[in-house]
């Protein structure tokens, strides 16, 4: 499989423009700027088939061109690297390793949308990250990839990098709009989408750090190299974060497609401690558990997972073995939506916390008859009842959990005590 | 007028951070980061200060402060300690590397030790899943720690 995101990171200094440089990094922009109108390069993107990373697999393409190209306002374009999706951690990898794909990604998309000013919203946590990007920010201002009057293109474009300060939602694209705006990271109802009234008003662009790395290549190589690899409707590669109870956990760079229990027990050296795997958790901690038995003939891609009953989303895959615990497993990830909940909608911001607390009371040898009606209910009038996707996603995890490990939750209740710890 | 004022070196800051932005609003984070690194945390006059000199009202300041993690609204000690205890990090241990450092350091989540030391929290996936489990301290990730090594880790920071 060749690597596009991945490419030369372990080499010394990835993360320096000369070390991108060398390996033919601000090609693609100098192509665009050069060769390519607007239009000509949301066209190429399109047919490239690349669709968001962040988790909802939109078609970047498509997304660039919502924008109007009438309004008056100013546009802008921001980098979403508030990764903070349990399970995930690919786009810290390119952050540190990799940034001046994401600095040229960026400016490119801005190019696409004819914005002037355009951001990276990096979580505020990831200090060295930020200090890595805003090396990798200067650095492309003095080559002249940044500024006014780009590569002699008459293109000018500012980017600015913006540290979030510890909150989930504000990788929600409206709750990063409302954060960058100065505010809580309140998501808002949509439509109007951002595309037409985003930040400030205006039409805004977010994109997650790995669809902006990922563009130079697709640009430099051709929409069509990039529309060969994968499936149908999934293109390209995609970056998958591996954790929990397997050999090699860590970053991988996968061609679409790729068969998901293959990948498990040969790329990623299989289950530690020669183990039996219970359950994995496919594309971040919103995404509902697979068992062990429902692998088969999956491979990863969106349409495979979608049909296996869960989603893609972020590519956060968290492999859980025989000893696992799934009452306790979800019950710690009731308690991260409880905490992460933003408090706008009531649904979310009261069922979160009801969740919570009787996953805790079962795990912990108070359960009763009828908790886990309960909780299927309380998941029910969360899931779709809110402004924002958060809603969807905290309601899963605890119905996949139930419906796919029923009897482990029966035991702890009928036990009065955690039955496998 | 507010209690608390900026020093000069942070008002050319304060100016620098707000001339980046195309509106004065969005300043907001950057410029509470600025009074958390000069106050320490963010009181009640500080976030006067801040309402005073970002020309909006200081319940905005509050909404703020109080909606995202990183801002303290007390003093806390000169090494946040926060372990990640999501659900990957949970997997891999992360209940006792807690417990370890609650013995070590005798105190509990939330709490600072008594020479000011340590504050102890644990807080949710920092995206460091595959080198679980994992902390921050301050501004640093440590991870693929140990109950043992995380002692060490500990001993270290003065």
């Amino acid at each position: 499989m060749e690597k596009i995101l991945l490419r030369n990171i372990d080499a010394p200094g990835s993360h320096t423009l000369a070390s991108y440089r060398a390996r033919g990094g601000y090609a693609a922009l100098e192509k665009v700027l050069r060769e390519m109108t607007p239009e000509k390069l949301i066209d190429e993107i399109k047919a490239s088939g690349l669709r968001g990373r962040g988790g909802a697999g939109f078609p970047t393409g498509m997304k660039w061109g919502f924008v109007p190209k009438d309004n008056p306002k100013p546009k802008y374009v921001v980098c979403n690297a508030d990764e903070s999706e349990p399970g995930t951690f690919k786009d810290r990898l390119l952050i540190e390793k990799n940034p001046h794909a994401i600095v040229e990604g960026t400016i490119i998309a801005a190019y696409a949308i004819r914005s002037h000013t355009s951001f990276i919203y990096i979580r505020g946590e990831m200090f060295y990250g930020a200090q890595v990007l805003e090396r990798a920010i200067d650095e492309a201002a003095a080559a002249g990839y940044l500024g006014k009057n780009v590569l002699g293109s008459g293109y000018d474009i500012d980017l600015i990098l913006h540290r979030g300060a510890g909150a989930y939602i504000c990788g929600e694209e409206t709750g990063l709009l409302s954060s960058l705006e100065g505010g809580k990271g309140w998501p808002k109802l949509k439509p109007p989408f951002p595309a037409t009234h985003g930040l400030f008003g205006c039409p805004t662009v977010v994109n997650n750090v790995e669809t902006l790395a990922a563009l130079p290549w697709i640009i430099t190589e051709g929409a069509a190299r990039y529309a060969a690899i994968g499936t149908e409707k999934s293109k390209g590669t995609k970056l998958f974060s591996v954790s929990g109870h397997i050999k090699k956990p860590g970053v991988y760079e996968v061609d679409m497609g790729y068969p998901f229990k293959k990948f498990l027990a040969e790329d990623c050296g299989g289950m530690t401690n020669g183990k039996k795997l219970k359950g994995v958790i496919p594309g971040g901690a919103s995404m509902p558990v697979l068992r062990a038995d429902e692998l088969d003939g999956i491979t990863m891609d969106y349409e495979s997972f979608q049909a296996a009953g869960t989603l893609l989303g972020s590519g956060g895959v968290i492999v859980m073995d025989e000893s696992t615990c799934m009452v306790r497993a979800a019950w710690n990830l009731s308690r991260f939506f409880a905490h992460e909940s933003c408090g706008q909608c009531s649904p979310c911001r009261e069922g979160c916390h009801w969740i919570e607390k009787i996953l805790n009371r079962i795990e912990h040898g108070a359960g009763r008859p009828g908790d886990l009606e309960k909780i299927l209910s309380v998941s029910g009038n969360i899931g779709g009842n809110t402004i924002c996707p958060f809603g969807d996603a905290a309601s899963w995890p605890p119905a996949a959990f139930i419906k796919k490990f029923r009897g482990e939750f029966d035991e702890h209740i009928a036990a009065g005590k955690c039955t496998i710890h | 007028m507010a209690a608390v004022k900026f020093s000069e070196e942070s008002l050319k800051k304060f100016d620098e951070i707000v001339a980046r932005y195309p509106q004065k609003n969005a300043a907001m984070l950057p410029v509470l980061y600025l009074a958390q690194k000069e106050f320490g945390y963010i009181s009640p006059e500080v976030m006067e200060y801040v309402a005073q000199i970002m020309d909006v009202p200081v319940a905005r300041v509050l909404g703020v402060v109080t909606f995202y993690t990183m801002f303290n609204m007390k003093p806390i000690g000169r090494h946040h300690i926060q372990v990640c205890r999501t659900l990957s990090c949970a997997l891999a241990g992360s209940e006792r590397i807690t417990a370890a450092i609650k013995e070590k350091l005798k105190i509990g989540v939330g709490e600072t030790t008594p020479d000011g030391r340590f504050t102890l929290s644990e807080v949710e996936c920092l995206a460091s899943c595959g080198t679980a489990p994992m902390m921050q301290v301050n501004d640093d990730y440590y991870e693929n720690l140990t109950e043992k090594n995380v002692g060490e880790i500990l001993d270290r920071l003065k």
